[in-house]
Order: C-alpha cells, then sequence, then structure tokens
C-alpha cells in the first residue's frame, strides 16, 4: 500500500518534472537559421566548385594559362585557353569553363595551382532547371560575379555581395 | 408584425456558438504548431500573415479544394455521418457552457449532465467513423477508442459527482456563483470540502485530455501504430470536420475544467470578473493540454488501462467518500 502511494506520487512528480523542462525550452530563443532569408557565413574551409581569383592590385585574374590544373584533373572537367597579346607579358587567359557536373571537388586543380590563380568558393545555391547551367564560365563569373545570380534563391544574392 | 426576441436571441447565440467553435479549432492548430514549435526550438509556421496567423485560412481553403473520397468498399452512410457525429456534440455542449453570468446560451438546470451526455457521443461518432471505414487500421482504433474512454469515464464522472456533492447544483452558474469571491474560495482549493481537492482536478484534467484523445493518450490516432487510426480512410473535409470536432472538444474540456473547478469567470483575485477570466483560464488550460502534448510521448494501451482502472479510479472513490464523509461531518 505504501509502495502503491510512494509510486503514485513520485510518478506525478516525474510528470510536473518534465513539464517543467519542456517550459524552459518554449521560452529559450529558436536555434532555427530562416534559410532562404537567413544565411549562416560559411566556414573558410568549405569547398564548393573552384573560382578564379581577383588579383588586389591588377583587378584581374592571375592565372597565367600554364595548363597545370587542366592537367591535373582527374575528371577533365576544366578547359583552360589563353592568346598572346602585344605588349602584355606572358600569356592572356580567353576561357576558363569548369564542367560542374562532371567535377568531384577533389582540389587538385587547386593544389597544383602554382601563383594561387583559382580557389574554392563559398557558393552553396545549386539548383538549376538544365544541365548547361552546370557548365561555368569562370571569367564571366569574376568579371561580375552577379553572373551567376539566376541559379540563386532571392535571398542569397547578399551571401554573395557579402563575398564580393 | 413583431418577431419574438427570444428568436432572434437564439439566432445570434447559434451563429456566436458556431463561430466561436470554428475560430476556435481553426487557430487552436496555429497555437499547437508554434508552441510545438517553441518547444522545439523552432518558430513555426511564419510566411503565411504576421507570425503566420493566416496559416489556418491557408489551410482551410487546402482541404475544402481537396477531392472528398470516398472508398469503394466503405459503408456510404456511417462514412458520411461519422465525421458530424463528432462536430455536432461539440457545438451543442457549447449551448449549455457559461462564459459570464449573463453570456450563457441556455441556462439549463442540468447543464453539466447535457455536456457529459453530449461529449459520450463523440465516441460514438469516432467509433462509427472508423467501422464504416472498413480498414483494419481503423477499426483497431475503434476499439481502443471504446475501450479508452470507457475506462476513463468512471474516474471523470466520480469526481464530477463529488463536485456537484458539494455544490448542491447541476447548473453551472450555480456552480460558479458558489465559488466566487477570489481564488482561495475555488473549487481546486476547496480544502473544507475535501482536502483532496487539487488531486480531483488532476484526476478530472488527465480524463479530460484521454476523452479527447489527446495525447499522450492518442490511442485512436497513433500515426506510429494505425497510420491515422479512425481518420485513415478520411481525405479533405472530412478529415478536416474530425480535427475541428477535436479541438472543438478540448475547448469543452478546458471549459468545465475552468467552470468546475477554477471558479468560471471570478478574477483571482476579486476585481473585475467577467468573460474575459474565463477566457483567460480557458486558454491557458488548453495552452497546458499543448504543452503536455509535446512533452510526454504515446502511453502504451496496458499503461493506459492500468492508470484509470488502478490509479484514477481507486484515487476518485476516496475523493468522494471522504467528500461525503466531510460533508455529512460538518
Amino acid at each position: 500500500m505504501i509502495d502503491y502511494l510512494r509510486e503514485i506520487i513520485s510518478g506525478t512528480w516525474s510528470l510536473f518534472v518534465g513539464l517543467g523542462i519542456t517550459i524552459r525550452f518554449f521560452f529559450q530563443p529558436v536555434v532555427t537559421v530562416q534559410y532562404p532569408h537567413q544565411t549562416l557565413p560559411m566556414t573558410p574551409r568549405f569547398r564548393g566548385h573552384i573560382e578564379l581569383v581577383q588579383d588586389e592590385e591588377t583587378g584581374e585574374t592571375r592565372c597565367i594559362v600554364c595548363g597545370m590544373c587542366q592537367k591535373a584533373c582527374p575528371s577533365n572537367c576544366i578547359t583552360v585557353n589563353g592568346e598572346k597579346r602585344e605588349g602584355v607579358k606572358g600569356k592572356v587567359l580567353t576561357e576558363y569553363t569548369l564542367d560542374f557536373t562532371r567535377c568531384s571537388l577533389c582540389g587538385l586543380c587547386v593544389e597544383s595551382c602554382t601563383p594561387k590563380a583559382i580557389t574554392f568558393s563559398k557558393d552553396y545555391n545549386l539548383a538549376g532547371l538544365s544541365k548547361e547551367a552546370y557548365i561555368f564560365d569562370l571569367i564571366a563569373e569574376l568579371s561580375s560575379l552577379h553572373a551567376h545570380t539566376k541559379l540563386i534563391p532571392s535571398g542569397c544574392k547578399k551571401c554573395l555581395e557579402a563575398k564580393n | 408584425m413583431t418577431v419574438d426576441p427570444e428568436i432572434i436571441r437564439l439566432l445570434a447565440f447559434l451563429v456566436g456558438v458556431i463561430a466561436f467553435a470554428a475560430l476556435n479549432a481553426a487557430y487552436l492548430v496555429w497555437l499547437e504548431r508554434k508552441e510545438a514549435a517553441h518547444i522545439q526550438l523552432r518558430i513555426g509556421p511564419k510566411e503565411v500573415g504576421p507570425f503566420g496567423l493566416l496559416q489556418p485560412l491557408a489551410d482551410g481553403i487546402k482541404l475544402m479544394t481537396k477531392q472528398l473520397i470516398i472508398p469503394a468498399g466503405v459503408d456510404p452512410v456511417l462514412f458520411r455521418i461519422a465525421p458530424i457525429l463528432v462536430m455536432v456534440p461539440a457545438i451543442m455542449s457549447f449551448v449549455a457552457i457559461p462564459f459570464s453570468d449573463t453570456l450563457v446560451a441556455r441556462n439549463l438546470d442540468l447543464g453539466l449532465l447535457v455536456i457529459f451526455a453530449f461529449a459520450s457521443v463523440n465516441v460514438l461518432g469516432l467509433l462509427l467513423g472508423a467501422w464504416g471505414s472498413c480498414n483494419k487500421y481503423a477499426v483497431i482504433s475503434a476499439a481502443r477508442v471504446v475501450s479508452q474512454n470507457v475506462a476513463y469515464e468512471i474516474p471523470m464522472l466520480v469526481t464530477v459527482v463529488t463536485l456537484v456533492m458539494i455544490s448542491g447544483t447541476m447548473n453551472l452558474t450555480g456552480i460558479v456563483d458558489l465559488q466566487m469571491g477570489g481564488f482561495w474560495h475555488w473549487n481546486i482549493f476547496n480544502f473544507s470540502a475535501s482536502p483532496l481537492m487539487p488531486v480531483a482536478f488532476l484526476i478530472f484534467f488527465v480524463c479530460m485530455l484521454a476523452e479527447t484523445n489527446r495525447a499522450p493518450f492518442d490511442m485512436a490516432e497513433a500515426e506510429s501504430e494505425l497510420v491515422a487510426g479512425a481518420f485513415t480512410e478520411y481525405s479533405g473535409m472530412g478529415f478536416g470536420v474530425f480535427f475541428m470536432g477535436e479541438y472543438a472538444n478540448i475547448v469543452i474540456g478546458a471549459s468545465v475544467a475552468t467552470i468546475l473547478f477554477l471558479g468560471g469567470w471570478d478574477c483571482p483575485f476579486g476585481l473585475f470578473p467577467g468573460v474575459h477570466w474565463f477566457l483567460v483560464k480557458m486558454y491557458f488550460l488548453i495552452f497546458t493540454v499543448i504543452w503536455i502534448r509535446w512533452t510526454y510521448p504515446r502511453t502504451t494501451f496496458y499503461g493506459l488501462l492500468n492508470l484509470s482502472w488502478k490509479i484514477l479510479i481507486p484515487i476518485s472513490f476516496v475523493n468522494l467518500i471522504l467528500t461525503s464523509a466531510m460533508l455529512k461531518v460538518f
């Protein structure tokens, strides 16, 4: 009889303890990020698709068209082309295409790049309607980071601008 | 030609009661989703309107535009009539509930009896809907609903009998009038009638959860075991009406608990009694009902019946005997 009552009382008390825990959570601030409206800053080690690095002094690409990245790529998804121009030392980059449909994000191209002209982007909003949308023209993307925006939900233009 | 004012009053209350029930059903879904979200550190509905306040409207439109599928094998009459049988008694019960000393559709002398009579019909609606569906999950759910409601009706009614003995009336306005004048007069703290009154309130509250098939007693609709239980075969507004009936029943349960134990429209510290106090207490109880749902996991069926037959019924009888002894002695 005593055990019966003790079990009832301790059981009821445990129910109130449980309610106490949930009500504390109820008044805590929410932890979810409202994704299309808010985004978290990406970590520095995030590996997105590669992008060309803008040189701080010239504002141009640092690429010397050596073709090492193209050779290093195990999936053959990088196409680099350049030409000689009058009065310019070295080659000038005319085409840098990344076929992202085949890229495995291994990063061998970034490692092999001697002038550190390519790096991983922080772009993860990669939804598209066609396969062709994933053949990125990285030169166009470098000259205007907004060239890419048609693929990106409206809320994330901000994070691109922040990156810029 | 003059219109009888009684008829106008009747129509006004009819429209008011249906609007109140429907509005509550819609916005309690919103409250449930918001509260569940915040307990889980989420935000909940927020896109439709400010704070997601138009979400119930969007849900309603979605449910109404859905096709009403009536499966080939069902009992056509029972299948169609069951959602109405759940909704109508819930709305009928509102007739007897006094929201304040003047705001009551019909001040019945046997108001308490009327509410409990209609509350039992709710189970019949669920049973018929489940049986008419000819679905194995629905039938299992129906069997559970009936045994659960039989088990929990007993402690609930024994507790109510205790209160009727204290009050000496079944008129709900009369019961509240006896509790006027501050929270120490409320039945939940009426220690002169029985020292077990807070326990009686707990018993009533637990039984109310079980009667309205709310978690942790939602055996009728145990999604993880029975798909959706009695509602498995229902689609569109058929399902919607079942749901509105369920929320209307929660409102009824919270209202009755407020009237019986928490002094109805009485202010806790004796100032400005009125309908607002009734609504504050009622919505606090409803908040607690939702809070409980998002705290405890679903009980097993045996646990549920053991709780009723081995704990709630003996304690409610002890309370009944104690109260009658105290009433006789003092």
